[in-house]
Formats: C-alpha cells, structure tokens, sequence
C-alpha cells in the first residue's frame, strides 16, 4: 500500500514536470560525452609524444645517463655501504634534486619549442582539441617518461632490501617525492619550451629556473640568507624550494602541503605555458 | 558553409589582413590568390582557429570559430603552408594519429587511413619515416592527413607547391573531384591552377580583396579580353596599321612582329564583349592578304593579375 502510494508520488512528479527528466539525461550525457572525449584526446596526444620520445635515441641516452647517474651516486660518492644504514635516503634521494637539474630540462625542451620550429603546432591547434588538452597531453607523456625512469632505478631498491631489511613505505614515500619534484620541474621546461623556437635556448632558462628553486632551499644558501634578511623573509623563501619540500617525502612523511606545493606548481606552470602560446598565436 | 565576416588582423603596426569578407558554399572551390605578403596565409590561419582575429567573424558550418572553436574545427581539413608534419612518425603512424585525434577509433580508422594513402599515393612509403620522404610525399601526406576525416570544409595553403607536374596534376584533380561536395579554399600564386580548378576566385593585395569573381570574369577585365590578333602576309605594316585604323571598331592596333613578308599584329576592340564581331570586321577589310593566323584572346589572368596588385609596373610595359 505505501509502496504503491510512493509509486504514484514519483510518477506524478514526472508527469507534471514531464520536461525534466530528457533534460537532465541530456545534460549528463553530453558532460560525460565532453569529458570522455577530453580524456581520450588527452590519450591520443600522450601516446604521440611517448612514442617520439623513443623513436629517437634521446630516450635511451637519457635513462642510461640516469641510472648511471643513480648508481655512481649513491654507491660511491654518496657512501651507501659505508654508511651501514637500511635506508636511501641520504645516499639515494639526496641526489634527485641536483639530476633532474639537467635532466628534465633536457626531456622538456622539445615540447613546444620543435612543434613550433617544425610547424607542426599549426597543425595541432587546428585539430578538433583544446589548447588545455594538448598541453596536458604532452606534460603527461613526458611525466610519464620520467617515471620510467624513475622506475628503472628498482635495482636500487632490491640492493637495499636483500642486504637489510629497510622501510620500504619510507621508500615508496621517497619515489612519490621525486616524481613529484621532477614533474614540478618539467612544468618549468614547458614553460620555457613555449617561450622560444630553439631547444637549447629552452634548456638553458629552464635550468636558470629550476636552479633557483633548488638554491632558495640550499643549506648553505640559506646560511648565506640568514646572515641579512630576517627569518621571517628567509621562510618565505625557503618556501619556495623543491629541497625544503622533497625533504619530508625522503624521510616518508607525506605532507599535504608538500603534494600541493608540487601540484600547485605544476599546474601554474602549465597555465603559464597556455596564456604563452595564446600570446604566440594573438600575434 | 564558410562565412568570413569583416575579418581584420594586425600584427604590430603592420595590417596584414584588413577587412576582408566573403563566403564559399558547398561544392564552390575558391582560389585565393595574391602576391607574397598580401595575407593569404593569415587570411586562412584565422578560418582554421590557429590565429584569433582582431576584428570581424569566421563561421564554419554555422560555428563561429572564436565561439564555439572545437565543432568549428571538426567540419575543417587544413593543409597549412610548407605542409608540417611529425618528422619523428612513420607516414601510418602520422595518419593513424590524425584520424584518432580526429575521433576516429578501429575499423573505421585503418578504412580512413587506407582511403587516404591511396587517394595520395602513399602506398610506397607507408612505413617510412615522415623526416626521411621527399618533398613531394612529405607534402601529400600532410595533405592525406587534412582529408582523412572526409571534412565538409577544406582549406588548403599552396597544395601544390613543390610538387613535380604529374603530381600538380593529380593534386587538382583530386580538389575539383572534391570540390563538387564540399567547402574548398586553396591558395595558390600559379594562375593556371585557377582555370584548371577554381569555380571562382579571390585576388587579394595589402590585406584587401581587390578582386572577386569566375575566372572567366576576371579574364574580361584584362585590356586583351576580345583582342584579337592576326598573322598576315601580302602587305607590310603601315598599310595593314591604316587600313585597320579606318574599322569602326578598332581602338587601336599595334604591331607585334614585322618579318620579310610576314606581320603579326594585336587589334584592340573599341567595346568590349564584341562576340567575335571584331574579327568578322578584320575579316571584311582583309581582300588582297594572305590571313595565317586570326583568332579572339580570352584574356589573361597573369595580365590582370599584375595590373590589379602592380598597377604601375603593368602599365609600363
């Protein structure tokens, strides 16, 4: 009986109101139709770059600089057998921030800079996709690349874990940390990719760029700081840098204010590269 | 279906297009011509969405392409100047990536890719690399990827250039062919490629459209439309310039060539449009001469060409 008088309830709203239901069903199916092709459009440009990253050599020279890179480091400069601790954070992590100095620049240079060198960008931006979608598409495909990477570096790992019995979430915690870092640091190569025509010009800003984020959280930089400005002048600088936030991730606190100061890097940085290329097309 | 509105762009100081307005329906194929720097070039990145205009609209299909960009953009083929394309991609690969990004997914992508690789003859060099093709297959694979989503709008920046004759040739056929179904654009700076494929044409100069018609049209506003030039032996240059003088319907005539016996002679008619009626008159007046050679020119595109965009250079010669 309440059931049947709940029935009646429901479909005499429907039937008053008979225009809402199409409406709000159309409503939907064209917002999951938008996003769903957002996302596969995103797909097809990631796919794209991925597969240029490894038509040429630039790739694989890359992942074996490295983890050439990774293993000298860590084994020899950084001291990880003398240090006699199941950990990698000092002899591992440590480095990251000072490889991807070069190395991210030299994986984002390309981005914007030969899409316009060679003209293709003419042909990208004509293409049934947003400016926003491109540049996700291409950020991603490089991100994706650097985890690669990242993830190659696993010997590392199965070292440390066969001789010790290390933490492995303070580990896990410190890749999270440096992927983050270095996407942080290839949002800065996109904008300098766009800026200009000719890859190197591209590296070299990014560099000056990234370095700066590095510097301003550099102990001895700051030692430098602390000697003229007053604390509350050097926190806001510090604040600034990938060192002072990568910091936590090593140690395997995952600090929300570190992931949103890397994400909220990111995702300013890549806005920077959308108001550069409409300022390119504007003329 | 493509609708240009008052179109203006400016880069710095510099007008480039000022503006410009006209509109192409379906099965019309419009040439765009004009000299380098006229702004032919910027013209069409604004109908493609690449380069937002300063002033005036550009509708597509009934999309404006500020507006409403993305639906714009999915009516439109676009070849751009010096046809870019992924030099680090196989020619598949590249077309693959077109049709995918253009929304097309399977069976329908490999058919899309196939159709397009053979309407372009590109069979030949489906796996190899876009960086190591000649000109000519770089820029029809650019020009497959325009078309591989069989767009209702085509617009098409100097399709021809760089390609060898038999190529040119193959290019044309292939708009006309497409042209009676859809919206085409193309710019060129060859004017045969107008008669050969044009339905109408659009000449323009320093940002402005100077001239707009048929080919035909634009012929008759040549000083030579309905000369008529005549080849004759039997009589020398000055009897033949007075005799011709006396015809009512002459302007003027001038002498071309003056051989041992032989004068060849270009008669400029006092009205236009006379329907052969000039000739007839050279024909009546002509008893004692030995006629080779009497025939109406149509006019010429190159002549009209250059006194619309060079007016004092065309003058002088």
């Amino acid at each position: 009986m309440k059931d049947s008088v709940a029935r009646a309830a429901s479909n005499d709203t429907i039937n008053r109101f008979p225009f809402l239901s199409p409406i709000t069903n159309y409503r939907f199916n064209v917002l999951t139709l938008q996003s769903m092709n957002a996302l596969a459009n995103i797909k097809t440009i990631t796919k794209r770059e991925l597969a240029a990253y490894f038509s040429s050599p630039l790739a694989y020279v890359f992942i074996v600089i490295f983890l050439l890179l990774c293993g000298f480091f860590t084994f020899f400069v950084g001291g990880f057998f003398e240090i006699n601790q199941a950990s990698l954070v000092r002899p591992f992590f440590i480095w990251h921030p000072w490889f991807y100095l070069f190395l991210v620049p030299a994986v984002g240079m390309r981005l914007w800079a030969e899409e316009r060198r060679v003209g293709t960008i003419e042909l990208l931006l004509t293409m049934p996709i947003t400016t926003w979608q491109a540049i996700v598409g291409k950020f991603l495909a490089s991100w994706i690349f650097l985890l690669l990477a990242l993830v190659l570096t696993f010997p590392v790992i199965i070292t440390v874990n066969y001789l010790s019995t290390p933490d492995n979430g303070v580990i896990l915690c410190g890749f999270i940390g440096s992927w983050l870092m270095a996407g942080a640091y290839l949002a800065v190569s996109c904008i300098t990719s766009a800026m200009t025509r000719t890859q190197v010009v591209s590296f070299i800003l990014s560099v000056v760029i990234c370095l700066f984020l590095i510097l301003a959280g550099f102990p001895p930089v700051i030692r430098f700081l602390e000697g003229w400005a007053g604390p509350r002048l050097v926190d806001f600088i510090t604040s600034f840098s990938v060192i002072t936030h990568f910091d936590g991730f090593q140690k395997g606190v995952l600090d929300s204010r570190d992931v949103i100061f890397f994400l909220s890097l990111i995702v300013f940085s890549l806005f920077t590269t959308s108001v550069i290329l409409r300022g390119h097309r504007a003329g | 279906m493509i609708k240009v509105h008052n179109l203006a762009k400016s880069f710095g100081a510099k007008r480039a297009v000022d503006g410009i307005s006209f509109s192409v329906e379906r099965g019309e194929v419009l040439g765009f011509l004009g000299p380098n720097g006229a702004g032919k070039s910027t013209t069409m990145r604004m109908i493609t969405g690449f380069i937002p205009p300063n002033e005036g609209s550009v509708t597509v299909g009934g999309f404006d392409i500020v507006d409403q960009s993305i639906e714009a953009k999915r009516l439109i083929g676009y070849l751009p100047e010096n046809a870019p394309a992924y030099t680090d991609m196989t020619v598949q690969g590249f077309l693959n990536f077109a049709a995918e990004i253009r929304g097309l997914r399977g069976e329908t992508k490999i058919k899309a890719v196939n159709r397009v690789m053979e309407m372009c003859f590109l069979e030949s060099v489906r796996h190899q690399s876009v960086e190591t093709l000649s000109k000519g297959y770089r820029h029809r694979t650019c020009f497959a990827q325009s078309i591989i989503h069989d767009p209702e709008v085509l617009v098409l920046d100097e399709p021809t250039d760089g390609l060898d004759p038999n190529q040119k040739h193959e290019v044309r056929s292939l708009i006309r062919k497409m042209g009676e179904k859809k919206a085409i654009i193309f710019s060129t700076h060859i004017l045969e490629e107008v008669d050969a494929v044009c339905s109408r044409a659009i000449i323009i100069d320093r940002g402005k459209i100077v001239a707009n018609g048929t080919p035909v049209e634009l012929r008759q506003k040549s000083e030579w439309a309905g000369a008529v030039t005549i080849k004759v032996t039997g009589v020398n240059a000055t009897a033949l310039n007075a005799k011709l003088g006396q015809l009512s319907t002459v302007k003027r005539a001038t002498i071309l060539l003056e051989e041992a016996t032989r004068v060849t002679a270009r008669v400029f008619p006092k009205a236009p449009n006379t329907n052969g009626a000039l000739a007839r008159s050279i024909a009546e007046v002509a008893q004692g001469w030995h006629i080779e050679e009497l025939h109406t020119e149509e006019g010429r595109l190159d002549e009209v060409f250059r006194s619309i965009t060079m007016p004092d250079t065309a003058r002088s010669e």
